[in-house]
Order: C-alpha cells, then sequence, then structure tokens
C-alpha cells in the first residue's frame, strides 16, 4: 500500500548488504568503537549516503520511503552503522536544502552525498538540550565577518567531520528568534573537539563536544538569513524524526527477531521457551506494537513523499515506534533471562543501543509538545 | 571486445532445513539466486570490463519467466544486456540439450548484436545440478577451446591467460579466442549493485528468444533430446555414529586418532 516495485528492489539490496555484511561485525563495532571503513565504503558505493539528497547536488534523487526501506534494514542489524547514513540525509544536508545558496549547497552537499565528508549538525548545548533556543553560543559581527564563541555538545561525528553546521545566538534578546545558523570550517583556527564521549549504546560513531574559541566565520557561510535559524533547526529535525523513527522499527525487528531465535531453541521444564503461553502472548502483544509502529512511521514518509505537512505525523511516528522499540528489546531480553544480561548475547547490545532512541532529536516528552500542541492549538 | 557470461537460477536450499523424518529438503519453497559460481564469473568480467572500457558484457540464461530476476540482478551488478532463452518445448533438457541450445543462443545473439563474443564464461558447476558439464558442452558445440575451474583471468594479443586449481596444484593455461572458460571460487567477492543500478535494472527491456529464434533442431532439445534418463532421486541416508576429534593440535589429534584405530584393531 506505501511501496512500489522499485522501494522493494531497493529494500532488498539494503537486506543483502545488512544480512552479509553487517550481521557479522554488528558486535564488534560495538566492542571495539569503531564502524569498520570497509562498511562505509560499500554504503557509500552502493548510493546510501545520498539517497534522498537530489540528483543535482550529487544525490540519489529518491524518496522518502526509499529512504526508509534502507533504513530499516540496516537498523535491523546496527543502527550504529545507519547513523552516519541517516545523518547524511537529513541532518547534514537538510538545513543546506532549506535554508542554503545555490553556490554553498554545491560546494557542500555532493561530497556529502558521495560519503567522502561529513557535516556534523551543532545545535545542543551543555545548558540548552530540549530547550534549544536557550544556548549561549554567540556569533558577533565583525566587518565581512562574525566571530563565533561558545562549546557545543553531544555532537555525532564531531571528531571527524570536515564542517559543521553551527547555530549561534546573533541577537541575545531576542531567544530563539535571534539565533543564526553557520557554516563552519572544522580546520578553522579556534576550533577544537572534546574528548569521544564514553556512551552506553550506539558506540562505533563518535561523539564529542566542539569549543568554538573567536572562530572568524565569513558572511558567505552564513546559512539563510541572520536571526532565522531556529526555524532551519526545528525545520531539519522534524526531517530527521522519520530516520529516528526508522532506527525504532528497525532495531525492534532485529529484538524480536534474537527473542523467537531463542524462545525456539531453549529448554525449560523439559520445553522449549516456545512452548508457554505465556511467552507466546509476549511475542503477540511485540508483533503487533511492531506492526503498529510500522504504519506510523510508512505512513509518515508517505504523506511527505506527497508532500504533505508532517510534523505531526512526524512525531508521532518517532514517539511510538521509539518508545515501542524499548518495550520490545526490554521484553526480548526478558525473554533470555540471565543471557540476555551477557555480552555474548546480540540482545544486550540492542537493549543499550535502542535507549537513546527515545532522547536524541527530540525526546519523546518533546514529541508529545509538538502533538499536542497540534492537536489542541493555541 | 565482448564478453557473454552463462548464468543459471537456483535454488537457494542453503536457507532450507532438512525434513527431520525424512532428511528431504523443501527444495519448492527456496528463494531462487543467481548460481554462486556464476556470480564470480559476472565478476570476472565486470573487473575486465572495470580495466578496459571497450569491453561490452552480456549475460544469458535458459530459463522461465522468473529467471528473469537472475539476468536484472546480473544487469545490476555490471553486465550490459542480458538476453533469456525460453520455450516449453526446452522443458526438462539436461547438460547437452542444454549446452546445444545455449550454443545456439550465443550464434543467434552475435548475429543480432552483429558482434562476435571473443570470451564465454560459465561458472564451474551449479549448486543444483552440480554436473560441471554444461560450460565444457557449450565450448565443444561452438568448436572452441575451453579452460575449466579458473580462478583468475586475463586477456591480451587475442588470448585468454588463466590460473585454475587442480587437484594437486595449480597451472597457468593460455589460448586463443574465442574461448570458453569457467570460473571456480575467485579471490574476489562479487560486487554490489548500487541503488541506481538496481533500479535501472529493473527497467531494463531482457529480450526473448525462443526456439524459432534460436532454430533449434527439435530432436536434440528438451525430454527428447536429453540422453540423461532419471531413473530415480533419493535423499542419501544420513549417516550417525562416529567419533568427532576436536582437538587444537593437529598432532595430538593424530595420536588419538592412531590410538583409536589401534584399540579398535585396524592398525
Amino acid at each position: 500500500m506505501f511501496f512500489t516495485e522499485d522501494h522493494e528492489y531497493i529494500r532488498d539490496l539494503a537486506r543483502e548488504f545488512a544480512e552479509k555484511e553487517l550481521a557479522p561485525v554488528a558486535n564488534d563495532i560495538d566492542k571495539n568503537d569503531e564502524v569498520p571503513q570497509r562498511i562505509y565504503d560499500l554504503m557509500a558505493e552502493m548510493g546510501f549516503f545520498g539517497l534522498k539528497i537530489p540528483e543535482a547536488y550529487g544525490g540519489q534523487g529518491l524518496d522518502v520511503r526509499s529512504y526508509v526501506c534502507v533504513m530499516e534494514e540496516i537498523c535491523k542489524k546496527s543502527i550504529a552503522a545507519s547513523l552516519i547514513m541517516s545523518s547524511a540525509n537529513s541532518l547534514s544536508t537538510a538545513p543546506m536544502l532549506l535554508a542554503g545558496t545555490e553556490e554553498q549547497k554545491k560546494k557542500y552537499i555532493p561530497g556529502i552525498a558521495s560519503g567522502e565528508d561529513f557535516m556534523a549538525f551543532g545545535l545542543t548545548e551543555p545548558g540548552a538540550g530540549s530547550d534549544a533556543g536557550s544556548m549561549t553560543t554567540k556569533a558577533v559581527e565583525d566587518g565581512d565577518s562574525y566571530i563565533l564563541n561558545g562549546r557545543k555538545c553531544f555532537i555525532t561525528g564531531a571528531p571527524f567531520a570536515k564542517n559543521t553546521v553551527v547555530f549561534a545566538k546573533t541577537s541575545p534578546d531576542k531567544g530563539s528568534k535571534g539565533i543564526t545558523s553557520f557554516i563552519v570550517d572544522m580546520s578553522l583556527p579556534g576550533v577544537s573537539v572534546g574528548k569521544h564521549e564514553d556512551k552506553m549504546g550506539l558506540r562505533g560513531v563518535a561523539t564529542s563536544d566542539i569549543v568554538l574559541e573567536d572562530v572568524r566565520i565569513p558572511k558567505s557561510e552564513i546559512l539563510g538569513e541572520i536571526d532565522r535559524g531556529f526555524i532551519t533547526a526545528m525545520k531539519t529535525l522534524s526531517i530527521g524524526r522519520i530516520g529516528v523513527s526508522c532506527q525504532g522499527i528497525g532495531i525492534a525487528q532485529g529484538a524480536l527477531d534474537e527473542a523467537v531465535k531463542y524462545i525456539r531453541e531453549r529448554k525449560q521444564f523439559g520445553h522449549r521457551l516456545a512452548d508457554f503461553q505465556s511467552l507466546q502472548f509476549m511475542i503477540a502483544d511485540m508483533e503487533t506494537k511492531l506492526n503498529a509502529a510500522r504504519l506510523l512511521v510508512y505512513n509518515a514518509a508517505y504523506e511527505m513523499d506527497n508532500g504533505n505537512d508532517v510534523t505531526k505525523a512526524a512525531s508521532m511516528a518517532k514517539l511510538f515506534a521509539t518508545e515501542t522499540a524499548l518495550e520490545i528489546v526490554s521484553d526480548a531480553l526478558q525473554m533470555h533471562g540471565g543471557y540476555g544480561y551477557i555480552k555474548e548475547y546480540t540482545i544486550e547490545r540492542l537493549y543499550r543501543d535502542a535507549r537513546v532512541l527515545t532522547i536524541y532529536e527530540g525526546t519523546s516528552q518533546v514529541q508529545k509538545m509538538v502533538i499536542s500542541g497540534l492537536v489542541i492549538g493555541k | 571486445m565482448n564478453i557473454l557470461v552463462c548464468i543459471k537460477q537456483v535454488p537457494d536450499v542453503s536457507t532450507l532445513k532438512a525434513d527431520a523424518a525424512t532428511n528431504a529438503l523443501p527444495i519448492e519453497s527456496a528463494p531462487n539466486i543467481v548460481n554462486t559460481l556464476d556470480t564470480y564469473a559476472l565478476e570476472t568480467a565486470v573487473l575486465l570490463k572495470d580495466a578496459d572500457a571497450e569491453i561490452k558484457v552480456f549475460a544469458l540464461t535458459m530459463g522461465p519467466e522468473a529467471a528473469k530476476e537472475a539476468l536484472k540482478s546480473s544487469l545490476s551488478v555490471g553486465a550490459d544486456k542480458a538476453y533469456r532463452v525460453s520455450d516449453v518445448s526446452l522443458e526438462n533438457s539436461d547438460t547437452l540439450a542444454t549446452s546445444y541450445t545455449l550454443s545456439r543462443a550465443v550464434k543467434t545473439i552475435e548475429a543480432r548484436e552483429g558482434l562476435t563474443f571473443d570470451l564465454i564464461l560459465c561458472g564451474k558447476q551449479t549448486l543444483d545440478g552440480d554436473t560441471a558439464q554444461v560450460g565444457a558442452q557449450l565450448a565443444e558445440h561452438l568448436g572452441y577451446p575451453q579452460i575449466t575451474a579458473a580462478l583468475e583471468i586475463s586477456t591480451g594479443d587475442g588470448k585468454v591467460r588463466a590460473r585454475r586449481e587442480t587437484g594437486d596444484g595449480y597451472e597457468v593455461l593460455e589460448t586463443a579466442l574465442p574461448a570458453v572458460v569457467t570460473i571456480s571460487k575467485t579471490a574476489y567477492e562479487p560486487r554490489y549493485a548500487s541503488v541506481k543500478t538496481k533500479m535501472a535494472a529493473n527497467r531494463a527491456e531482457i529480450p526473448v528468444l525462443t526456439v524459432e529464434d534460436l532454430e533449434l533442431d527439435a530432436a536434440r532439445i528438451g525430454l527428447t533430446g536429453s540422453p540423461t534418463k532419471i531413473k530415480s532421486t533419493y535423499t542419501p541416508k544420513r549417516k550417525t555414529g562416529g567419533i568427532k576429534l576436536e582437538e587444537e593440535d593437529g598432532v595430538i589429534a593424530a595420536e588419538k586418532l592412531a590410538a583409536l584405530l589401534s584399540d579398535a584393531g585396524i592398525i
């Protein structure tokens, strides 16, 4: 109902890649805290980094549903491997596609689409998470440039990013209406990155602070209009929500598959665990919730492809798919008993990997603010 | 240079579980894949094409409508054009009838495309039939030299040179083109398609050649043209019992084996 034959072909390709290439290394990615370069090279060759980036800027020009198909299949095996891909297709490029000049788009997007350059997204600060408007990073006009000072934190890929879209206050007294976005070359004097955060899950992609000390950014690198950056940030996050919801349904399917495999083999009280009705009913609940989540995600992607406003649909997909993912990985781990608590079992990693999904790119509570705000009105 | 790669769609039996009671594999329910060694043959051809833009790679299969998927898959990983031979009267062809049909297809495609195939590659054998006969027979029908079980090949000066595996090791053979080479498991893995090539392959026109197009001799195709007669098929009995020595050290394992054989009065 939501997909065409082309989508199914793309999904087959991603599934083959995930099963043959990702599944064997997924636990090592977590253990070594590194995604092998070979994985990125293959994803680049297959066109995954530029999946929904327009062809004019070196991408594949495909629709949101194609992106959903690939993300879901990859996330069944490894969300860590999906992170750079989802970033390239949304957080890295959406700000430029939404607000950039033609020159900026031509300069930056092709490198991201081909997987050669990474562009990080610098919004969050130590004191400004869900309340992004309260950021303190400042940009002060100085001749033909702006001088940036401040600290961003939890920035995915910051240590290896070539550039970062940094949001900074240009009119500090105007709150969220005084924020401007800049393209910051990470090799500029005054730019430094903090230590890699030692994360609970989603290991393999470095996350760190970005510190800006008197960084001079030419006015040609302002993204969009002065004081209009917050709108760009919010619109970008709205697009990104589809990606995170795919991570939710992908990892939930991965966890369900692990649980089914385990309960079919494990015997207690003389029977397979799969023969106990209490566990059968848990599986039924998991499968039903997962299918409901999937339909919300597919629907949001379908509506986006049809040019409709999906603010609410994407928030609902993100909220439900990620909360459901947490429930499913938790139940799947429960079925593994003590073994689920041991690192040798994949479910242990899935449990940790999934935990961030209800937090990043808008917490569940922020999604509820968005959804209720649109339902109740002002 | 033009290269033709013969491929076959086969059931992927690796995904199946044998029936516990009968030991039989439910072949009908297996998903179809391109025969593994054929994918290595295709990759070998596409690697030659990567190094020489003048090279064109064609894929050919004989099979029903479903076999179109195998050709689409070949197009998505580097074949330039694909042909499918299909006709009800070809059903139940054995290797001899199949290789005869393919040899006629080679000539027919050459005439249609206005070219000659310098090199014809086949997988060494298939996962289902496992005979390793079709490639060799195809060379005979065409009157071309053949090299079987090649691990790597190179071309130049109108010749093909191949390193092939033998029971004792390796040997390097060279022959003049046109030639047929069958490919074993190579050191390199077949590439993945990209989303773009996958979608383009899905839209590609794949011409179908019939018995009439190939001007086949009716006595040499299908069941009539197949000297191989299948008397019966059965699943071999699974051997049970036995002792498995799983020592990390080969010497210790050998000593244990010798002791066991000695105890049993065998040595």
